[in-house]
């Protein structure tokens, strides 16, 4: 136990990262039908070498605690209707993020009857991150700066 | 200069349905070993195909449905249950005496339409999915419990169909493979490679001795970090956090190798058709020796403080027990079969491949339970490390098909995945491809992680399943 905890608080130290961050968003993940690629790089983007937690990123079991809907995959048609449901089971506000060229609709391969495409098409996406699979790097950067983005648009006043 | 490894003959025998259980009772008798079954359209009726492969030869029985119907072979071999139910749902042949023929790929809206009846007092369903708690694939599971022990788990996977091989009927070999590539990400390099080698063989193609080094390169370095993340989420499912974030360290480092050595973290786009292109020359490659081997060195220290833990052991032993004899009838492949007792591994009968002395890895003690499961990936882990280092002490030099054999429309590929025995066929008229067919590790051992289940407490769910670390993706395609 002890070998394990030292190695891991030298991998924390040698990958130097900035921690603290004065707000969080929790992260509903939905597999719409992907490869497994996006879970694998999400699931690494929570590794000692990346540690998305630090920037108060945090996955949540449920969509009742969600602020933000992270779906992978083509939206199968087979998909489609749990996808809404755990969309309509997150609370106001609420954002939709697209990991990965399938969910953006790039490229994709497969037969056109068994998949509805872009999620656009489905859901208002705020947040947009490219890749095949996008690398957890990516990842972390295009949530938080989607986020920041939020952020900003929520403090600024709207014009009366 | 190596001689050039013998090609596996494939011999195609057509069968009438009427005598179809009969000779495939014959075929099996005479030692075949499942490869897979699958049906196709391209001619009405539907014709069924069965691939048995022994480590000589490949034999295909094929026959053609009598108004739709053929005698079933599950009596005979069990493990092609799930092929007879995904043949009747996508291409609608019914199989004679395999009742109920449940539907697999296909989802009925009634419950009833697709589960076990099970019945007695107190014995209620307990439903998850295909939305699961934290960052894992879609696919819906239904537990027959009484309080917390399960009687009997069914499966719903195919919410992430995505109608792959439909995809693949008309296009050329190329663009089926990239359509295996897709398939599944954790996969990528071993579903490419079966695909490759069923083309390449149906061309009459064999490998020279660079193009199987390379291959064998990328294959063993998707184990690599396959090994590495599935050990990690043993760990992760029984809330051992220190275990789980090593190895995803480690994990993270083999991926970053991968990058550097193919320019993707998954090996995406290194499998070709008929070449490989990639070269390493010795500096890079005593370098790539030198990241592998500590690596393995940290990964063994690692796993010894968790073979140590005496509560870690706890939560193992016994439990998700996948008894030899099952494993046997079903036959579950990969790490989950050998764990089983299980002595088939696809690396050891591999002339397409790079694996001089290969013996697959055994436990003294095959118990089938998730500490067998875990035991015998730290010790493949070992292994391929090892045949890593084997490869890279020389370089690594492009290579290509030599053409020798003579040519047929149909070609069997047999690799060894993460998860076990991947079987790709691939038919094609003229480099048009009419049918593609993936039968994976993962959708082989589905319905042996769902008996492993039998008797567990359902908080255990969640560990068992990852002690098999079956993809979702590559069975539902």
């Amino acid at each position: 136990m002890f070998v394990l905890l030292r190695h891991l608080a030298t991998v924390r130290q040698t990958a130097a990262l900035e921690r603290g961050r004065p707000r969080s968003v929790a992260i509903r993940h939905v597999d719409a039908g992907s490869c497994n690629g996006c879970e694998h790089e999400l699931q690494a983007a929570t590794n000692p070498y990346y540690d998305l937690q630090r920037f108060g990123l945090a996955i949540t079991p449920s969509p009742r605690h969600a602020d933000v809907l992270l779906v992978t995959g083509p939206v199968t048609t087979r998909m489609r209707d749990a996808l809404m449901v755990a969309y309509h089971a997150m609370p106001d506000p609420r954002l939709v993020a697209a990991l990965g060229d399938c969910a953006l609709g790039c490229g994709v391969l497969g037969d056109p009857d068994q998949m509805l495409g872009a999620l656009d098409d489905i859901l208002p996406v705020a947040i947009r991150i490219p890749g095949c699979p996008p690398t957890p790097a990516e990842i972390a950067e295009h949530l938080i700066a989607g986020l920041d983005a939020a952020r900003r648009a929520h403090d600024t006043p709207s014009a009366p | 200069m190596s001689a050039p490894p013998p090609l596996t003959p494939l011999e195609v025998i057509e069968v009438p349905a009427g005598r179809w259980h009969d000779r495939v009772a014959a075929a099996l008798a005479a030692g075949g070993r499942f490869l897979g079954l699958y049906a196709e359209h391209h001619s009405v009726p539907a014709q069924v195909t069965l691939a048995l492969g022994s480590d000589t030869h490949t034999t295909i029985l094929r026959t053609r449905p009598i108004v739709g119907e053929i005698p079933s072979i599950v009596d005979l071999l069990p493990a092609a249950e799930w092929d007879e139910r995904e043949a009747h749902d996508l291409f609608g042949v019914t199989f004679a005496g395999h009742t109920p023929l449940r539907p697999l790929v296909a989802h009925p809206a009634a419950t009833a339409d697709w589960t076990t009846p099970i019945i007695g007092e107190d014995v209620h369903q307990v439903a998850v999915g295909p939305i699961h708690a934290g960052i894992i694939e879609s696919g819906h599971f239904r537990f027959h419990v009484v309080g917390e022990r399960i009687l009997h788990l069914d499966l719903r996977l195919f919410y992430k169909h995505r109608g792959l091989e439909q995809a693949a009927i008309g296009g050329a070999p190329e663009a089926a493979l990239a359509l295996a590539q897709r398939a599944c990400a954790a996969c990528a390099v071993t579903n490419t490679v079966a695909v490759a080698h069923a083309y390449e063989t149906a061309l009459g193609g064999t490998p020279d001795r660079a193009l199987r080094r390379a291959r064998t390169l990328l294959l063993e370095l998707e184990r690599l970090y396959n090994h590495l993340n599935d050990i990690g989420a043993v760990c992760a499912g029984i809330g051992f956090a220190p275990g789980a974030m090593a190895f995803a360290a480690l994990k993270e480092r083999a991926q970053r190798i991968n990058a550097q050595l193919t320019g993707h973290r998954f090996l995406f786009g290194s499998v070709r058709l008929g070449a490989s292109t990639m070269s390493v020359e010795s500096r890079a490659a005593n370098e790539l020796r030198a990241a592998i081997a500590e690596i393995g060195a940290d990964a063994a220290a690692m796993w010894r403080e968790i073979r140590m833990n005496g509560s870690v052991r706890d939560r193992l032993i016994g439990t998700g027990v996948l008894a030899p004899d099952e494993a046997a009838r079903l036959g579950t492949c990969g790490p989950a079969g050998r764990a089983s007792g299980a002595t088939h591994d696809a690396r050891a009968h591999s002339p397409l491949l790079w694996y001089p002395e290969f013996t697959p890895t055994r436990l003294n003690d095959p118990v089938g339970d998730v500490a067998a499961r875990l035991e015998i990936r730290a010790g493949e882990l070992v292994t391929c490390c090892a045949i890593l280092a084997e490869l890279l002490r020389t370089p690594i030099t492009p290579g290509r098909i030599d053409a020798r054999g003579h040519a047929t429309n149909l070609g069997i590929g047999v690799v060894e995945s993460p998860r076990g025995q991947t079987v790709a066929a691939l038919e094609h008229h003229g480099g048009v491809v009419r049918r593609l067919h993936l039968r994976t590790g993962s959708f082989a051992n589905w319905p042996s992680l769902a008996l492993a289940t039998t008797d567990a407490i359902l908080p255990d769910f969640p560990l068992i399943n990852k002690s098999f670390e079956l993809c979702y993706a590559c069975a539902d395609r």
